[in-house]
């Protein structure tokens, strides 16, 4: 469903009138960006002093640059266990053995429900406990334990969504040539189904990276946490959170940005794919498109 | 355990959870939607703010979000909607659960107009349909029911945010974890109970979702 | 065809990515001794925490950190042996029973249900909660003096807690960090901050806030700052509690008090420089 199938091309009242509100969209905006600015400005917070710290080196080496690894880091392995672990569920829950479906399923539900703070506390004190390992590793560990078994979750029913997706033909095609359930699914359905959902997956990217803030509490020191001791070391807080969040949203915003580009070259081989962008690629079944929104990250 | 029961008042804490995630889930649906439209409507301006509103807000963690309502908006900007600290903060902690997830519920519904077929809408304009006509009687209807399954993925998303407003002090379930942590030093048995409590929330409301989406599917 | 590759692909990165930055991870934290005798010691203590534990650029400074220095040179550990952890309030516990840390010095009171789970050595400080407010306000002198002003704490702290059963019908707002609170001071946002007369004092002290801050000075309640450690390690606790002891005798705890919190004037309550307790 394109945005441009919804309207006729607009004549020329139509885009005077789309021009003058264009004209007073932009005051407005630009009359509430100078009103909160010079408040801002009125109330001290854009001073230089505030924001000096900012371009010194160790306000960087520091505390941003050392966050803004243990973000990534935290987030790179998470990625790479969860995609593994959401693949093992997501067929499993696809799996014609009704105790592994059942127990694929369960796992889901349940992970998807628990708060992933509270995985992360759980795993953090099992691991210290038992020294699972390395004392300096159990803080990434837990984080990564959270992170994997929440977001593990959400790729399984992307997975599964996609493989629902996919139309019946293809199952039918596989079996009819002789290969067996798993033959199939393996040989046919995952890497179809896998490519539907990759732009999908590629937004859960960005709700791992901002879930590693959760890490805080368990000793995990991310990017938000060294924002907050850059903002008690300066006495800056607004601006050391303002600088923290325009991070993020630059980090993010890249992610994106890649799994746009993924999205368009797939669609540019001639696939029908559920298209986030509105853009023609319509068509495509329901179950695809579960696989496009992704849960929100709590941080 | 029985006695940390006894000593905190666990359902008034969820109830706070209830009501916090209840009116972020109504604002949140109602300015998602509102974003959609926009994002599919003829004005390129119009176009333009939802993409960045999505772009911006869906990258910045909620934890930002929440302090910089009171820091920056109330004390900062002045916009106060009460007197009394906690009657602000549970305000702002609404509309900030609302704007949010509202960017989450936006790209949920674009994904249940991706399910909409282009035929309908062609069909729509040709019977001479205006663009909120279309949109409003035969495109939204559709959109919704198609997007029944990632607009309940957000609303499990949602309740579990909540929690984010313990940061500006919204005496909810996260924050009465803390408060417990604080006095009876941190045991897992208290942990695991916040964990139960989450998921008698939630996990029915999942297999609804579940079970709803199978039913309201357009059959195609 | 494509799809298989592309997806085969999408996986393989995914784990190459993920393999190497976990031999990244393993690497860069480097040479963690752990707990043992080995040449490090691991002492935890609050980052953000301006005149008690705070991490300046490369440098941590503040009374816990002197005190954690102090003790662990006694203890046979040299400045440069030290690493410090960050310790959030609510895992100081599972970090000393699961010795992911020696010791932690990071405003922790002394209280009956900790000591269920740790062991303490100290008091090395004798803390109260008090009030901070801006230098020019002269309206607030104390906790009775609160009626109509708004007060500012942490989510869950002790302090919250208590203001909210002293003073049933408190204009409080919480925060997560004590930063927070102070920034909304500054902006006029609140009238006071209740915490640790120690914390605040160092917030006071911090010279971004020299003049513009101030302690009230009419404690309301007493905190015991101990330095928890393994429940049960008699020798250590003895260990640590001879070096509080020396370092109250020989002049170094006055002057850490006095560089940390002194130079907004902060003097240390009735109590203070206290006789650590016996180990039990």
């Amino acid at each position: 469903m394109s945005a441009g199938l919804l309207f006729d091309a607009p004549g020329p009242k139509a885009r005077a009138r789309y021009r003058v509100l264009t004209v007073i969209g932009i005051v407005l905006a630009l009359g509430a960006a100078y009103w909160v600015v010079r408040t801002f400005a009125s109330k001290d917070q854009l001073t230089a002093d505030k924001w000096k710290p900012f371009l010194t080196a160790d306000a960087w080496s520091q505390y941003l640059l050392i966050g803004l690894w243990h973000t990534i880091e935290a987030a790179l392995v998470s990625i790479a266990l969860a995609s593994v672990f959401g693949l093992l569920l997501g067929v499993g829950r696809l799996s014609e053995n009704t105790p592994i479906r059942w127990l694929s399923s369960t796992v889901v539900e349940v992970f998807r429900s628990v708060p992933v703070l509270i995985m992360m506390i759980f795993a953090f004190g099992a691991y210290t406990s038992y020294g699972v390992f390395r004392d300096d590793l159990n803080p990434l560990a837990a984080v990564v334990t959270g992170l994997t078994l929440y977001n593990g979750s959400v790729i399984a029913e992307l997975v599964r969504s996609g493989v629902h997706g996919l139309p019946k033909g293809q199952r039918e095609a596989g079996v009819s040539i002789g290969l067996t359930a798993a033959q199939t699914m393996r040989a046919i359905l995952l890497p179809q189904a896998i490519t539907a959902m990759l732009p999908a997956f590629i937004g859960q990217l960005v709700v791992i990276l901002k879930d590693s803030a959760l890490g805080t509490i368990i000793t995990y020191d991310e990017l938000l946490s060294w924002s907050r001791s850059l903002g008690s070391a300066y006495a800056n807080t607004i601006p050391a959170y303002i600088v923290a969040a325009l991070l993020f949203i630059a980090i993010n915003f890249s992610l994106t940005l890649l799994a746009r580009k993924v999205q368009e070259r797939l669609s540019r081989r001639g696939r029908a794919l559920p298209d986030g962008d509105g853009a023609p690629g319509a068509g495509v079944t329901t179950g695809v498109v579960g696989t496009v929104a992704t849960a929100p990250p709590s941080t | 355990m029985g006695d940390i029961l006894a000593k905190y008042n666990l359902f008034a804490a969820f109830w706070m959870t209830i009501k916090l995630s209840a009116l972020g889930a109504v604002g949140a649906l109602l300015l998602g939607t509102l974003l959609a439209v926009m994002r599919v409507s003829p004005v390129t301006t119009l176009r333009a703010i939802g993409t960045s509103y999505v772009n911006v807000v869906r990258n910045t963690p909620l934890t930002l979000l929440m302090v910089f309502s009171i820091l920056g908006a109330t004390f900062t900007l002045g916009l106060s909607f009460s007197d009394q600290a906690t009657t602000n903060a549970f305000i702002w902690a609404c509309i900030i659960i609302a704007v949010y997830h509202a960017a989450f519920v936006c790209e949920a519904l674009r994904s249940g107009f991706n399910t909409v077929p282009q035929g309908q809408a062609e069909a729509a304009r040709s019977i001479g349909l205006t663009f909120a006509q279309s949109l409003s009687q035969v495109i939204l209807p559709q959109a919704f029911r198609g997007a029944v399954a990632p607009l309940g993925s957000t609303l499990i998303a949602l309740i579990k945010n909540s929690t984010v407003a313990a940061a500006i002090g919204v005496a909810d379930a996260a924050g009465l974890m803390k408060t417990i942590s604080e006095n009876e030093t941190g045991t897992l048995g208290v942990f695991g109970l916040f964990a139960i409590g989450f998921v008698i929330l939630t996990l029915p409301l999942g297999l609804w979702f579940t079970s709803l989406s199978r039913r309201l599917a357009v059959k195609r | 065809m494509n799809a298989r590759r592309i997806g085969a692909a999408v996986v393989a990165t995914g784990l190459a990515v993920g393999l190497a930055a976990c031999g990244g991870g393993g690497s860069s934290t480097g040479s963690g001794s752990g707990s043992g005798s080995g040449g490090t010691i691991k002492i935890g203590i609050k980052f953000d925490q301006p005149g008690l534990g705070l991490k300046e650029g490369d440098k941590y400074t503040g009374l816990d950190v002197d005190v954690a220095t102090y003790v662990a040179k006694k203890l046979g550990y040299a400045a440069d042996k030290i690493q410090f952890v960050q310790s959030p309030s609510a895992q100081r516990e599972t970090l000393i029973s699961t010795g992911q840390v020696k010791l932690v010095v990071a405003t922790y009171s002394i209280t009956d249900a900790r000591k269920e789970k740790v062991s303490f050595a100290g008091p090395y400080f004798i803390a109260g909660q008090d009030l901070l407010v801006r230098a020019d306000d002269t309206a607030i002198t104390g906790k009775d003096s609160l009626k109509g002003k708004k007060l500012c704490s942490v989510t869950g702290s002790t302090s919250a807690q208590k203001v909210k059963k002293d003073i049933p019908d408190v204009n409080l707002q919480e925060f997560g960090t004590y930063s927070e609170c102070v920034a909304a001071l500054v902006s006029k946002g609140v009238d006071a901050l209740t915490t640790d007369n120690t914390i605040l004092a160092g917030y006071a002290s911090q010279a971004q806030y020299k003049g513009k801050l101030k302690v009230v000075g009419a404690p309301f309640s007493t905190e015991n700052y101990g330095i928890g450690l393994k429940k049960g390690d008699t020798a250590l606790c003895q260990k640590v509690t001879g070096a509080i002891t020396a370092m109250i005798s020989d002049g170094s705890w006055q002057k850490a008090v006095d560089t940390n919190l002194g130079p907004a004037g902060f003097k240390p309550g009735p109590g203070n420089p206290p006789t650590p307790a016996a180990c039990s």
